[in-house]
């Protein structure tokens, strides 16, 4: 067995993927990608659908072979240890797919059964999760009766039922509704506290990703273009406020006139006379957007002050928007689960 | 092994849950069974024949009264009286009678003279089940003309004696041995087929493979469960079709021993097919697609509605590599034979050795990757 435990490059270090490339005939779906994920650490894969999350986590999680590069998960390599790695690892796919003709005890029993779990602490597992998951009171129904915030909750006691010591999730909110998504949060907050748990979670809401992430590595097309902790890539972004601003007629004569303004970073015009300025000092700018617009008389319709959000370091580092982005249909279609983003 | 079974136990858990897969897999074979069972199975009755009468002598009486007999004991028809025969043609043309049977004139005393009488049988050929039943009819009441009213002390004609091994067995007990072999491919072509290419889509086998589960114990997880719901469909169709065809051999132990071995062999041997065609398909269109073309490519000329001594050379080649042809003979030479284990064996063998053969080229082929 090669193991890289014992290796000090890899002491208290989860994950390490280096130099890993996967590609798809001419397609390049992930370029050359490495990062390392401490041990204990929530660690986020963020970026639009088809940047090549989910191909990064199917890699790691010993569904898609890398094309070169290499994963080490656990102290193992996955290439050459698929079966060690896959027994340290709990994994929930982006799909809801418990069976929902069973009940959600039952679901959680098949999946101790496939990681051999001896009787008697499958048991034991079945009950800690669901009640971490809160879901005790619903042992006996069937999936199909539940929720879609409910049924990510199952799958992910599913993905913990062997005490695995890294958990992926990927997309774990994805089609929630927003107090859903709020209480999935608080669980993996919970579960962080009470195992000891290293995850890596890949999603497309920047406010997810600044809730739960110790660190955050912003993918797109297939590259890692930033990896920091959510602070420090905010840090990044010259200025350290937006101010947002809407005319209520505007003919594009605005962006030069905002561009003068003192202590702005940059400007970035948006749609219906709206524009993003980033500055060094939030107050002294909007007190002299209204001074401007007053001097050339300008109608303001909407102004807001706000500090620098991921929206913002995303922008910085891929040049536009997240939110964009989703709207769009994927130039990439992971070949083995057509119409399911990557 | 306990991975294995986890893979059973959630195959089954499914099953019995939702149990419309075992409902829909026997619907088809049985609407089937009652319905093609008692359509081809009967006798041609009331079929209107005219009669047109140009002679009315005596013979010409004597052929409408053994007529009119036939129309009131056998019922395969009934007389409609007709004066042209021109008429009797065009009515036949149009669909008014089935068939109509011409007494030509001078018949009476062409009999009498010996001296080659005729009668004129207009039939529409355009039917030929219809017609050939009716030339049949016609063709013994002939016979039965022809026969002397006493017999010669010595007969010189050549007479064939048949002896019928079985009862007479009706076409819904003939069609029960397919109709019990196509409910285990519904329910593996479904539990197999479908749902398992639909679960891959779903992500659920992403969700297996994540697991430490190996290649082989997923391959014979999906395969035993498979043939456990195939088997619980022959078994519940022998049981049904039986009672419904009228054969009590579901009393008897010993055909049930061999029922229920044939039953297994035939579901391993569909299962290991229809997951050798499923184990690279990602589309869940793809088995809904092939779904009536297998049905037909192996129903049919496996015998079980029609005899392959009957086909042509190309669709014998089929049916001799095709598990349905072994299914509908082991069902039959236990359904309506009664051959013993003899009878069966070289079905049970091919079965078993498919279903292996299919199993082993398609281990390799199932992808422990995405």
């Amino acid at each position: 067995m090669t193991t890289h435990k014992s290796d000090p490059r890899y002491a208290g270090i989860a994950i390490a993927v280096e130099n890993i490339v996967k590609r798809y005939g001419d397609f390049e779906a992930v370029s050359d990608v490495s990062f390392q994920v401490k041990e204990g650490e929530i660690f986020g894969l963020l970026g639009p659908n088809g940047a090549g999350k989910s191909t990064l986590i199917r890699m790691m999680t010993t569904l898609i072979p890398a094309t070169s590069g290499r994963a080490i998960i656990a102290g193992h390599d996955v290439a050459k240890e698929p079966d060690t790695v896959r027994r340290a690892i709990g994994v929930i796919p982006q799909a809801l797919t418990s069976d929902v003709d069973l009940t959600v005890e039952e679901n959680l029993s098949i999946y101790a059964k496939l990681y051999e779990v001896p009787k008697a602490q499958r048991e034991k597992n079945i009950e800690e999760l669901l009640e971490a998951v809160d879901l005790l009171k619903w042992r006996d129904a069937q999936t199909k009766t539940l929720s879609g915030g409910m049924r990510r909750r199952l799958e992910i006691a599913r993905g913990l039922i062997h005490n695995p010591q890294i958990f992926f999730l990927d997309e774990p909110t994805t089609g929630l509704d927003p107090v859903s998504r709020v209480a999935v949060w608080e669980m993996l907050d919970k579960l962080r506290g009470s195992r000891e748990l290293t995850m890596l979670i890949t999603t497309h809401y920047m406010d997810e990703a600044d809730h739960l992430c110790d660190r955050i590595a912003i993918v797109d097309h297939g590259k890692l273009v930033a990896l920091d902790t959510p602070i420090a890539l905010k840090a990044s972004v010259p200025g350290n406020s937006v101010v947002e601003v809407q005319f209520a007629r505007d003919a594009g004569e605005w962006r030069e006139r905002l561009e003068s303004l003192e202590g702005l970073t940059s400007v970035e015009p948006q749609s219906m006379g709206s524009y993003r300025l980033h500055t060094e000092n939030g107050p002294q700018t909007t007190a002299s957007l209204v001074e401007l617009a007053a001097d050339k008389g300008g109608v303001i319709k909407s102004l807001s002050v706000q500090n620098t959000t991921l929206d913002d370091v995303f922008v910085h580092y891929t040049g536009r928007q997240l939110r964009d982005e989703q709207v769009k249909a994927p130039l990439f279609q992971m070949p083995p689960r057509p119409g399911m983003s990557t | 092994m306990t991975r294995m079974m986890a893979i059973v136990e959630r195959e089954l858990r499914k099953f019995f849950r939702s149990p419309t897969l075992m409902l829909v897999s026997m619907v088809m074979p049985l609407v089937q069974l009652v319905i093609l069972g008692n359509a081809f199975g009967g006798k041609i009755h009331n079929a209107r024949v005219g009669v047109v009468d140009y002679d009315h002598g005596e013979q010409a009486v004597r052929v409408r009264e053994m007529f009119d007999s036939v129309a009131v004991n056998i019922k395969t028809f009934t007389a409609v009286q007709c004066n042209d025969e021109r008429q009797a043609r065009e009515d036949v043309r149009t669909g008014k009678l089935d068939a109509a049977l011409i007494i030509p004139a001078q018949y009476s005393r062409r009999v009498l003279a010996g001296d080659s009488p005729k009668l004129g049988l207009v039939v529409d050929n355009s039917d030929q089940f219809m017609s050939s039943s009716l030339e049949a009819e016609m063709q013994s009441l002939a016979d039965a003309l022809n026969n002397p009213t006493v017999q010669p002390k010595v007969v010189q004609q050549i007479v064939l004696q048949i002896v019928e091994l079985y009862p007479y067995v009706e076409y819904m007990k003939y069609l029960l041995a397919g109709s019990i072999a196509l409910a285990m491919y519904v329910s593996v072509m479904i539990g197999g087929g479908m749902l398992y290419i639909d679960d891959k889509a779903r992500g659920v086998h992403e969700g297996f493979l994540v697991t430490p589960i190996t290649r082989l114990e997923l391959v014979m997880g999906l395969n035993l469960a498979g043939a456990i719901k195939a088997v619980l469909s022959g078994v519940s169709l022998t049981v049904i079709g039986s009672l419904l065809a009228g054969l009590g051999v579901i009393f008897h132990p010993v055909q049930v021993l061999q029922l229920a071995l044939l039953i297994v062999a035939v579901s391993i041997a569909f299962n290991g097919m229809m997951f050798l065609l499923m184990v690279r398909v990602e589309d869940p269109l793809v088995p809904r697609a092939m779904f009536g073309v297998l049905n037909t490519l192996l129903f049919f000329p496996s015998g079980s509605i029609y005899p392959i001594a009957a086909f042509p050379r190309w669709l014998r080649a089929i049916a001799i590599v095709d598990p349905f042809t072994y299914a509908v003979h082991g069902f039959k030479a236990i359904l309506l034979k009664d051959g013993g284990f003899a009878a069966i064996q070289a079905d049970l063998l091919f079965l078993f050795a498919f279903g292996i053969a299919t199993l082993l080229v398609a281990t390799p082929l199932f992808k422990r990757t995405l």
